[in-house]
């Protein structure tokens, strides 16, 4: 009888599904916080980036557009049960999402590069290593996340697991993107 | 009587389930993923950090009271902090930062909300555990250790943190400002890092039971008051601890990196810091983002609790069921925008003063309708004065007195004055400090029975319940007249101050007062105790009380119900209700047993009850008339 309990439970996906979307609502509450800090501080000295961002943060925003596009076909795939497909849409997104990681490296060496340090006594300076930081924190859990879901789709788990890994993944994976395009967005009204 | 309350589901099935599963004693006690266990765990970690705080603002109490006085007995106690026994003025500081921050965020956050909604949430909506019991588990492990991280910044050398609960930069953020800037800041920061990951974990927990896993039946408006608050106490902490974290790792790149988010034109030990452009006042706005909905994260839970407790031993049900709903979503939206009002001080633009002075004044309506709702539930009622129910109004006294003093220093005018003065003490103190902890240890007394299966002691809980209640009016009470006449708070010492050398005597009072009440928690801590190992047995439903939990066996099973979960027909205030034989109609007895007591508005949305209803009635009216 409990045993059959525990089983129940174990394929009601609903209260995890939601665990995830308030999760979300956390770490929409973390950017929010950092990018009024922002606002506080450089309206208060009156401060700004005062730097043309660098070209290729606009290439990682590409970059995770398309691992959103990638996932979203991973996705489509495996609700209509193919399986390969899924798997290389997956490695696809995995790809990209490394890919987006490295961009954003990269940036912050020609940041660098550009004299726009980390420490700095123009924080507005600063904010933009802490948001790029902040994000690829998450960007490596969404790895993780891939990464077990890859995994999944591998080993013979039920399909209403494996649609329940896609999904989980998928919401972070999208929220991800969309936090990075407010933060680049946010991050361009701000340069001067 | 308390068998009636399960006779609907009383076919027990006890099966071979257990069986398959054999507990370890770590799996059982240690990394138990069971709600129940959990929320003991909490509890008894949350007691244990209330007496260790407790401890420590006795220690500066006697400070207080005798600036002058060594007592050498202080000295073997605590070694280097209290140098030919009289305490350290770091060391003060130290003891009044640590005693707000485990009170505030250790007690009367973890301590309160992890006890009590792990405890009641699933029991009380009807779920065999959280929704994931996993996460659970890690948000206990991660509050333990943020409690043994936070204690061990008594054993480095330059002593814990001593900037004040609040941290503020740059105090917090230069590690030469003063010795406990050092190492124990650092700890400070690591310890609270941990505990946000406690609390959200515990808060998404909290949130998904209650949206995602109540019973059949089980609609919002049949939850009891306790599961509002919790619910919005975790949407709170849900929003408002990631801005805690924003701050804290700006705070931490300040201190450790070099950067200036908070720091700007320092000089220290003579020497000028490179520090450029950075504002003190955005962490002040970081923190109190937090810091405000924080306030609300302590006393809702306890609101919660007195509600619920106050209907069941006045056999009333609760007056204004909704609008105390409301007001808890009142608070809820509120109390995200009434940060300024901790920082009308720091030159702030006085346009935007009064606007967040309207803002926190208009939060006196839900507090005070609140407030009347327990009053007119209390009215008429059959009132048992149980330990539980003396607590709990007690919660209410104290939200009373503490909450008019808000009225004052919500004034943008009248804080120039009051601001950073014992009247603030007071006012805190009576309001969430005494107001939650009454709050809590009137769930103590009151689930006692659902977490250990026994009875705690009444005589015993009387005299915790009259000398603490009084204790604590002694302590805070005289402080608000200090306060008034402008005695600050957080100095070591007044006796340099000739204009405060009157107030000597008065904080000698206060130091007694507050060793009586810490001497009544000793009767709390040895019932306690002893209760959980001889207490007298309980039965099901011990104080004749509607809710779900009282359904469930008192003997603790994984699932906490054996077969199905029972299903809910009503909501859980039907004390009293006229044309009952008894008392109490539990949530889980449908309309149909209980012909003689229904009334036309308990089927509003139900035309097929209420047609039963009226065919009841009129044969009912025409059995009268044959008569």
């Amino acid at each position: 009888m409990m045993a059959q309990l525990r089983k129940e439970d174990k394929f009601n996906f609903a209260p995890k599904k939601f665990n995830m979307w308030i999760f979300i609502f956390t770490s929409f509450m973390l950017f929010a916080a950092f990018t009024s800090g922002f606002i506080v501080y450089s309206g208060g000295k009156k401060h700004a980036i005062n730097v043309i961002l660098p070209q290729s943060l606009m290439y990682s925003t590409v970059v995770i557009l398309l691992s959103s596009v990638t996932l979203f076909l991973a996705s489509r795939a495996a609700k209509s049960l193919s399986f390969s497909k899924q798997k290389l849409f997956l490695w696809l997104t995995l790809v990209l999402g490394v890919a987006f990681f490295a961009l954003q490296l990269y940036s912050c060496s020609k940041l660098i590069d550009m004299g726009v340090y980390f420490i700095n006594p123009n924080a507005a300076q600063s904010f933009v290593y802490v948001f790029i930081a902040m994000h690829l924190i998450h960007i490596i859990a969404a790895l993780l996340l891939l990464l077990n879901t890859i995994k999944g789709s591998y080993s013979d788990i039920p399909q209403a697991k494996n649609l329940f890994k896609m999904e989980m993944t998928s919401i972070f994976w999208h929220f991800l993107d969309i936090v990075w395009i407010y933060l680049y967005v946010f991050l361009l009204l701000n340069q001067y | 009587m308390s068998t009636l309350a399960v006779h609907d589901h009383g076919v027990v099935h006890h099966e071979e389930g257990h069986e398959h599963h054999k507990d370890t004693f770590i799996s059982k006690y240690i990394f138990s993923m069971d709600h129940k266990m959990i929320a003991k765990q909490f509890l008894i970690t949350g007691i244990t950090m209330a007496f260790i705080a407790m401890t420590l603002s006795i220690l500066f109490r006697i400070q207080l009271a005798y600036p002058d006085k060594a007592f050498p007995l202080l000295e073997t106690l605590l070694g280097r902090f209290a140098p030919g026994g009289r305490l350290d003025p770091n060391f003060y500081l130290s003891l009044v930062t640590i005693h707000g921050t485990i009170m505030v965020f250790f007690v009367l956050t973890a301590g309160l909300s992890g006890t009590f909604s792990n405890l009641l949430i699933p029991l009380q909506v009807g779920a065999r555990d959280m929704a994931s019991p996993f996460m659970n588990m890690l948000s206990y492990w991660f509050f333990f250790l943020a409690c043994v991280i936070m204690l061990s910044s008594f054993f480095v050398q330059k002593g814990p943190a001593s900037g004040g609960w609040t941290v503020y930069p740059p105090l917090s953020a230069l590690p030469k400002a003063m010795p406990g800037s050092e190492m124990g800041m650092t700890l400070w920061l690591i310890s609270m890092v941990c505990f946000v990951a406690s609390s959200l974990m515990g808060g998404i927990n909290y949130v998904s039971t209650v949206l995602n896993m109540r019973t059949k039946g089980m609609d919002l408006w049949k939850m009891p008051l306790t599961i509002w608050a919790f619910f919005l106490t975790a949407v709170l902490g849900v929003l408002s601890f990631p801005v805690l974290v924003a701050g804290v790792v700006l705070l931490i790149f300040d201190r450790s990196m070099g950067t200036s988010f908070y720091l700007s034109d320092i000089v220290l030990n003579g020497k000028v810091m490179p520090f450029e452009g950075g504002s003190p006042i955005l962490f002040e706005h970081l923190f109190w983002f937090l810091g405000h909905p924080e306030v609300y994260i302590v006393i809702m839970p306890a609101m919660g609790i007195s509600s619920e407790i106050m209907s069941v031993n006045s056999r009333k049900p609760i007056f204004g069921y909704h609008a105390m709903v409301y007001s808890l979503i009142g608070i809820t939206v509120l109390s995200f925008i009434v940060w300024g009002h901790h920082m009308f001080v720091t030159g702030m633009n006085p346009f935007l003063g009064g606007v967040f002075m309207i803002t926190t004044l208009i939060i006196a309506v839900p507090s005070a309708v609140k407030t009347f709702n327990w009053l007119a539930t209390l009215w008429r009622g059959n009132i048992r004065f149980k330990p539980a129910m003396l607590f709990a109004i007690g919660m209410v006294s104290f939200f009373i007195s503490g909450g008019l003093t808000g009225i004052f220093l919500g004034n943008a005018t009248l804080d120039i004055n009051l601001h950073d003065t014992y009247f603030v003490v007071a006012h805190f103190h009576l309001v969430m400090g005494s107001a939650a902890i009454f709050g809590m240890l009137a769930g103590v007394y009151h689930w006692f029975p659902k977490m250990f299966g026994r009875l705690m002691d009444e005589k015993l809980g009387y005299l915790h319940f009259w000398l603490t209640f009084i204790g604590a009016y002694l302590v805070f009470f005289p402080m608000h007249f200090m306060g008034l006449d402008g005695v600050p708070r957080r100095y070591y010492a007044f006796t340099e101050f000739e204009s405060m050398q009157k107030w000597l005597s008065v904080n000698t009072f206060v130091t007694w007062a507050a060793i009586m009440s810490a001497l009544a928690q000793v009767a709390f801590l040895f019932n306690f105790v002893h209760s959980i190992f001889w207490g007298k047995k309980t039965t099901q439903n011990p104080w004749q009380a509607n809710t779900l939990e009282w359904t469930a066996p008192v003997e603790h099973i994984h699932g906490n119900w054996p077969g199905e979960i029972p299903t809910v027909y009503r909501w859980p205030y039907d004390y009293s209700k006229p044309g009952q034989e008894e008392d109490f109609i539990m949530q889980t007895v449908p309309y149909s047993e209980t012909m003689s007591s229904n009334i036309e508005s308990d089927f509003e949305d139900n035309p097929v009850g209420l047609a039963e209803h009226t065919k009841w009635a009129s044969t009912q009216r025409s059995n009268e008339e044959v008569k």
